[in-house]
């Protein structure tokens, strides 16, 4: 039951994908959510590029921590009225320079906790970005995120 | 005879611990590998290194030359060498490689059809990556320059753990997410004991074609100071030029098409 509760308040998810890398996701998710937050949406963006995690640099939050709380992490507010929530596994990390060379299986048990054990709250959308390709990182959110209201996909590119 | 025992005693943990790890065994015939990444994804990781290939085979002609796409979510070599169509198996059961301007090139992208997508997870990706390593009738070569897919997972692993590499290439814009991602790829090789031989500068400047003013779309110079910092060479700077991408995107690389080019 804890496992629901902490999507349970988010009405809509959105993933933001490409397949090839360097086209915008994150600059897209970013502006995303700032554009929703300015139409006065309740708004969070979670970042599951483990290998390049973008948005906290984009958002100036790079130097901040994670606190936790009973329901697992707290995301870090950012924008301009910190009302936008933020996971990202750059906040977890030593120093912002530090690798993350993983294999799948650590990956997908990560992303796993990302999406059940982070005190989302009640939000209008959840932004959801991810890294190129098409592999561990999509598959796990994707299963992770079924039982919720995944309302759909953007897909970016650009015109090369 | 304390310090002895201490080193005696870090290596057999270092021994038990790589137990589980694939053993490192060069390609037979493969000279000198030499891998071309970044971290960051759509900086001119496959770009660069169809080039580095292409010149290195223009360079000294005595030399032989493959290409191996590693990147199997995003298999850009088949395009940009114009090459296209499933390799023919040798009677050893071996993949040939298909050739072109010289080049003999191995990529995921021949082997499956041109949008279906590969939505693996890394165990299949894993031996995915041995297939195109070791199933490959390469022949005798002096250079194999791989392309890395973005990030710094399962493929980076696997390909540094499988064969001994003469050094990494690490490509990057100038913009700070970019130069993020870099550093974390300099890294990642620092982990696995791969050299770096340097960073390439890439998309460092545009010149407008009509009035000739430069424009640093994605900052200046933030890859020399990268350089400087992790105490690496800068082994190329390459401007942001439309030939660049529109004779990749036909399958002539620059290189090949317009030796004589800025670009």
């Amino acid at each position: 039951l804890a496992e629901r509760a902490n999507l349970a308040g988010v009405r809509h998810i959105l993933l933001v994908l490409s397949g090839k890398g360097g086209v915008g996701k994150s600059t897209l998710s970013t502006e995303l959510a700032l554009a929703l937050r300015s139409a006065g949406k309740r708004v969070g963006i979670l970042d599951v590029d483990l290998c390049g995690p973008s948005i906290p640099r984009m958002l100036r939050v790079q130097d901040s921590a994670v606190h936790q709380c009973d329901s697992g992490w707290v995301p870090v507010p950012v924008g301009q009225d910190q009302a936008i929530a933020l996971m990202s596994i750059g906040f977890l990390l030593e120093r912002p320079d530090d690798a993350v060379v993983w294999r799948g299986p650590k990956k997908n048990a990560l992303i796993k906790q990302f999406v059940t054990d982070v005190a989302w709250g009640d939000l209008d959308f959840l932004i959801v970005d991810t890294p190129p390709g098409t592999s561990d990182e999509h598959i796990s959110t994707v299963e992770a995120l079924r039982p919720y209201q995944l309302l759909g996909a953007v897909l970016v590119t650009t015109p090369q | 005879s304390s310090s002895s025992g201490d080193e005696a005693l870090r290596d057999k943990r270092a021994r038990i611990l790589s137990r589980g790890l694939p053993k490192q065994k060069p390609i037979e015939g493969v000279k000198q590998v030499v891998v071309v990444a970044s971290g960051k994804g759509g900086v001119g990781k496959s770009t660069t290194a169809v080039n580095i290939a292409l010149a290195l085979a223009a360079n000294d002609s005595t030399k032989e030359v493959g290409l191996l796409d590693a990147d199997i979510y995003g298999p850009s070599i088949p395009k940009m060498m114009n090459l296209k169509g499933n390799p023919e198996l040798t009677p050893k059961n071996l993949m040939r490689p298909l050739k072109n301007y010289g080049i003999a090139c191995m990529s995921m992208g021949f082997l499956i059809e041109e949008t279906a997508p590969v939505v693996w997870r890394g165990l299949m990706v894993m031996s995915a990556v041995e297939k195109l390593l070791r199933q490959v009738d390469w022949g005798k070569l002096d250079y194999l320059v791989i392309d890395m897919p973005p990030g710094t997972g399962d493929v980076q692993l696997s390909v540094s753990q499988n064969i001994p590499i003469a050094g990494a290439v690490i490509v990057s814009t100038p913009q700070d997410v970019a130069l993020l991602d870099a550093h974390k790829g300099a890294e990642m090789f620092r982990k696995v004991h791969v050299p770096v031989l340097g960073l390439v500068q890439n998309m460092s400047v545009f010149q407008c074609p009509k009035c000739k003013h430069e424009t640093h779309i994605f900052g200046a110079d933030g890859v020399r100071d990268l350089a400087k910092t992790l105490g690496l060479d800068i082994l190329g700077d390459v401007p942001l030029h439309v030939n660049i991408r529109e004779t990749c995107d036909l399958g002539q690389p620059v290189v090949i098409s317009q030796p004589q080019s800025d670009a």
